[in-house]
């Protein structure tokens, strides 16, 4: 074996302490977002069940995941078989209405074919009422869980939507946001009395009310006549500034149907949301609801009266690329600094996402991607970061360098009420403001040794 | 809507039809097996060893998923917390992972001067060809210290094969120092991972009988202790599901003998203190047992008979990885007056099923190797009160209106030992009678249904062709 110097090139080989997940677990989450689908993994099962443990530890809702269950025969010999048997038995115990077929690491290194074993299926299953099928490649060893994710909602798009639909709608495509986000987004959008496809719509899925009736696929997602009908559109809006957009559901729209696809930056902030409501004027014709301009305002009051606490501070941002750098956009507003802009994505984009998002404060941030908490926790420790705000698996960089963590995204292992946080709008913003000046008074109540009770 | 036909036989109910039990196969394709995989099972074993770096060797998501999430405490250093991956990348798929599995041990070697390494196959390790054994013998060489291959591809089995892949990586181990200086009174503590601190309960009981613990196999355990641990006068395994591969290895090569013991629930722990006694013939040993069992059980019995009272007639359901925790779990529950009314493992065998069917009342479902569509569909038509399962099962008895009680290896509060025996019915007191279920409109419903009905005892009797079962019902909205 040769040296490994070479291999190293003065990084690390060992990945220790991920700060990303594995990619079909992104396409399961966006597939709980269709109403009526299941997703299915072609692997063997303990991805699935790996899976299904740490989403429902943040989401703490039920979420199955099939798998087709690879055996060593199955690697071997190849798992046509064992897809129709998977699928047989999904349809006869869930009767979906669709079913997202993920591949795993496994069964793309053998090098299956799903789309042509789907096929298969399909011909060879005679007449009776069959959901859709989507397959989608999903090899870990290519991107992260957001890749996952973006390449499943392409995927049923690609084979769901249509054109020539008489009702136009708006689409809209989140990304991965939490349930709190996709409702509020649904309010405003009500708000315009629009129609739209929002898609995946896991909010009720992933944070729903209590059952009276036994639900095998949970109420709620989004409807499959949405999904048809995203090809006549009048356009779509896809939050991701670090999306390739060639790649993505949008860019597929607008290519394939001429959707006109506007990329936007995750609604955070006031710019960030500012941004997002031009774009529906754009489209709709219809100025910000006075709701919102009402929201607006208040938030810009929380800025102003919060605004000593926060300034200057160095914060360390980290999670999925898109979330990153609509935060960057929200800290360089009240005067924090994220002096390290992080994820263990990459994409390549997150500099530029950055700069387009936070121009003012760009050439303080240094930006890492593919890094993991090892070297987040280095990192934070040099620069002498005041705060992390990121997914609860930066807590032990917290408390070992006594330093508030503010929790966001996915996922939140430690904490109750994940599912529930806010981050998107300028409400979204209001709470994830409050959240960070008070963890930054309560850091400074604890230290004192006066112990002020009024701050 | 019924039982997926080939499952039909992995679901028994007592009393009503002959017992055919199928079992040890492998999960039905698109049946959502609650079950892990291979590598989860050796990573139950090996994760508490401490001192030791624990490399996976494949794609990230497998250690990422695995990172931290277990309560295996340590006294002392915590590489065991950490998550070390190759995160294989697409080029190494093609090219193969062993240049960059040479490169991660030696850099993690030098990071942390572990005492020992553990390297993890993943799925896709064998078949993109590395020669993992190779690669580990080498830097083993290299760095001074036993660098260990384990075999657990996910998909080659079960958990259990992890076990006894893990168990194989374990025995490795021992064997190669000389051992003097042990007390005739000397035992393992095997299957006791430490969590919540459980072994370190479990081992001051032992100590306090007056025998010599030379190693606990895994919980709060060092490399050196494991090399010492052929040492032992006595094995005493508990879970056998996972380590008593390692007790029968020891018993062929050195000869020493195993029990097989349980720590949940007064019975078995005494039972255990007992029985590991009787096995040194020492009265004074046995005397001391006696006495710290009395003094345990005077402390936790009254307390237990106040939960006992608020518990009793209460309706349980159960359902756990390993076969031996079920039995354990049915025997602590009868003692705080409840009935199991539904037991299930992922990963028990003819055997133990045989033997859950002669501890369960008639009426009772047994089941293997369940999925959430059946389990809901058990705890919905046995009515029960309270569930006992692991994280992926929570959200079913919480949607349900159902209590439940987290029984895995993630929990943070000892449920082992005495005093474990008095946190176990604390934690089912408090979800059986929180006053939230009295909003759950399942609940309700079902209590005006059970009040409806005057014959209910015979719809039981039909448990899949309820009026209930699996109706989807966003249809209709
Ligand atoms: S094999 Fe691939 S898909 Fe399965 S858990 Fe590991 S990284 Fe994820
Ligand atoms: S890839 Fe294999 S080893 Fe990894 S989680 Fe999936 S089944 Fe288990």
């Amino acid at each position: 074996m040769a040296n490994c110097d070479e291999a190293l090139k003065n990084a690390s080989v060992v990945t220790t302490n991920a700060c990303k997940l594995c990619t079909p677990l992104g396409a399961c989450i966006a597939i709980r977002g269709i109403e009526g689908a299941m997703p299915m993994l072609h692997g063997s099962q303990g991805c699935a069940t790996y899976m299904r443990r740490y989403v429902i530890s943040h989401f703490r809702e039920p979420i199955d995941i099939a798998s087709s269950n690879f055996t060593e025969n199955t690697t071997i010999f190849g798992g046509k078989g064992n897809l129709a048997t998977g699928l047989n038995n999904v349809i006869a115990q869930y009767n979906p209405d669709l079913i997202g077929v993920a591949t795993t690491c496994l069964s793309e290194t053998i090098g299956e074919d799903l789309p042509s074993l789907i096929k298969q299926y399909q011909t060879e299953t005679e007449a009776q009422k069959q959901p859709f099928i989507i397959p989608i490649s999903t090899p870990s060893y290519r991107g992260t869980h957001i890749n996952g994710f973006q390449t499943a909602v392409r995927a049923v798009v690609a084979g769901l939507a249509k054109e020539d639909l008489p009702q136009k709608q708006l689409n809209i495509l989140p990304g991965l946001v939490s349930p709190a986000d996709i409702y509020y987004i649904k309010e405003i959008l009500a708000e315009y009395g629009l129609k739209y496809a929002l898609l995946p719509d896991y909010s009720e899925t992933l944070d729903g009310p209590t059952w009276d009736e036994y639900q095998s696929i949970p109420a709620g997602g989004t409807p499959i006549a949405a999904i048809q009908s995203m090809g006549s559109a009048v356009g779509t809006l896809e939050f991701g500034r670090t999306l390739d957009s060639g790649q993505t559901a949008g860019g597929l729209l607008q290519e394939r149907f001429k959707v006109p696809n506007y990329l936007l930056g995750m609604p955070i902030g006031v710019r960030g949301t500012d941004q997002f409501f031009e774009v529906l004027k754009t489209i709709t014709r219809q100025d910000m609801p006075n709701k919102y301009r009402y929201e607006r305002g208040r938030l810009i009051d929380a800025y102003i009266d919060g605004h000593k606490y926060v300034f200057e501070k160095k914060a360390v941002v980290y999670g999925e690329e898109d979330l990153v750098a609509g935060l960057a956009g929200f800290l360089a507003e009240v005067g924090i600094i994220p002096v390290l802009c992080a994820s263990g994505g990459k994409s390549g984009r997150l500099s530029q996402a950055i700069r387009e998002a936070a121009p003012e404060i760009a050439d303080q941030v240094m930006v890492q991607e593919g890094i993991d908490f090892m070297e987040i926790a280095e990192e934070t420790e040099r620069l002498g970061a005041d705060l992390l705000i990121g997914n609860s698996k930066g807590y032990q960089i917290a408390r070992s360098l006594k330093i508030p963590l503010i929790r966001v995204g996915f996922p939140i292992h430690d904490r109750f009420g994940g599912q529930r946080l806010l981050h998107l709008g300028y409400r979204g913003t209001g709470e994830l403001f409050d959240r960070i000046v008070n963890a930054i008074l309560a850091h400074r109540q604890e230290a004192s040794p006066v112990g002020y009770s009024y701050l | 809507m019924a039982i997926l036909e080939q499952r039909q036989k992995q679901v028994y109910t007592k009393g009503q039809s002959v017992f055919e039990m199928e079992c040890n196969k492998p999960s039905l394709a698109g049946s959502v097996s609650q079950r892990a995989c291979v590598f989860c099972g050796s990573r139950v074993v090996l994760y508490p060893i401490a001192d030791a770096v624990h490399l996976v060797h494949g794609p990230i998501g497998c250690a990422a998923y695995t990172w931290d999430i277990r309560g295996a405490l340590s006294s002392g250093p915590e590489l065991h917390r950490l998550s070390f991956s190759t995160d294989l990348q697409e080029l190494d798929v093609i090219n193969g992972g062993e240049q960059k599995l040479y490169c991660a041990l030696s850099e993690l070697i030098d990071r942390y001067h572990p005492n020992a390494a553990f390297v993890y196959s993943t799925c896709i390790i064998g078949v993109i060809g590395d020669d993992v054994a190779a690669v580990c013998k080498k830097v083993s060489l290299e760095k001074g210290i036993p660098v260990l291959p384990v075999d657990s591809e996910g998909f080659k089995g079960t958990k259990k094969d992890g076990y006894r892949a893990a168990c194989s990586a374990l025995f490795k181990l021992t064997g190669q120092i000389p051992v003097d200086n042990m007390s005739q009174y000397s035992m393992n503590i095997m299957g006791e991972f430490n969590i919540a601190g459980e072994t370190w309960l479990i081992r001051s009981y032992y100590e306090n009988m007056g025998i010599q613990v030379v190693s606990c196999l895994t919980g709060d355990t060092r490399i050196d202790d494991i090399q010492r641990s052929h040492g032992a006068a006595l094995n005493v395994v508990q879970c056998s599901g996972s380590m008593v591969y390692l007790a029968k290895m020891f018993e062929e090569h050195y000869g020493t003998p195993y029990l097989r013991v349980a720590y949940f629930g007064i019975e078995d722990m005494s039972e255990a203190l007992y029985s590991v006694a009787k096995f040194f013939k020492d009265p004074e040993i046995m005397r001391r047992a006696r006495e710290l069992v009395r003094e345990e059980v005077e402390v936790i019995y009254p307390k237990l008979l106040e939960y006992q009272q608020k518990l009793t007639g209460k309706r349980a359901a159960v359902y756990v990885g390993g076969a031996f925790k079920a039995f354990a779990l049915v025997r602590a529950l009868r003692l705080l007056g409840m009935k199991v009314v539904m037991v299930g493992s992922q990963t028990g065998n003819k055997d133990d099923y045989q033997q859950l069917r002669n501890i369960c009342d008639e009426g009772t479902i047994i089941v293997d190797d369940s999925n959430p569509l059946e389990l809901s569909a058990f705890l919905r038509e046995q009515e029960v009160d309270l569930f006992i399962g692991g994280v992926k099962e929570r959200p079913l008895a919480y949607k349900l209106g159902i209590g439940f009680c987290d029984h895995n290896h993630e929990r943070k509060k000892p449920l082992a030992g005495f005093a474990g025996m008095l946190n176990f019915a604390a934690e089912i007191y408090s979800s059986v009678h929180s006053p939230v279920w009295r909003l759950s409109p399942y609940r309700q419903k079902s209590n005006q249904d059970a009040a409806d009905k005057t014959d209910f005892q015979d719809s039981k009797a039909c448990v899949f062709d309820s009026p209930t079962g699996f109706s989807r019902v966003y249809k209709n909205a």
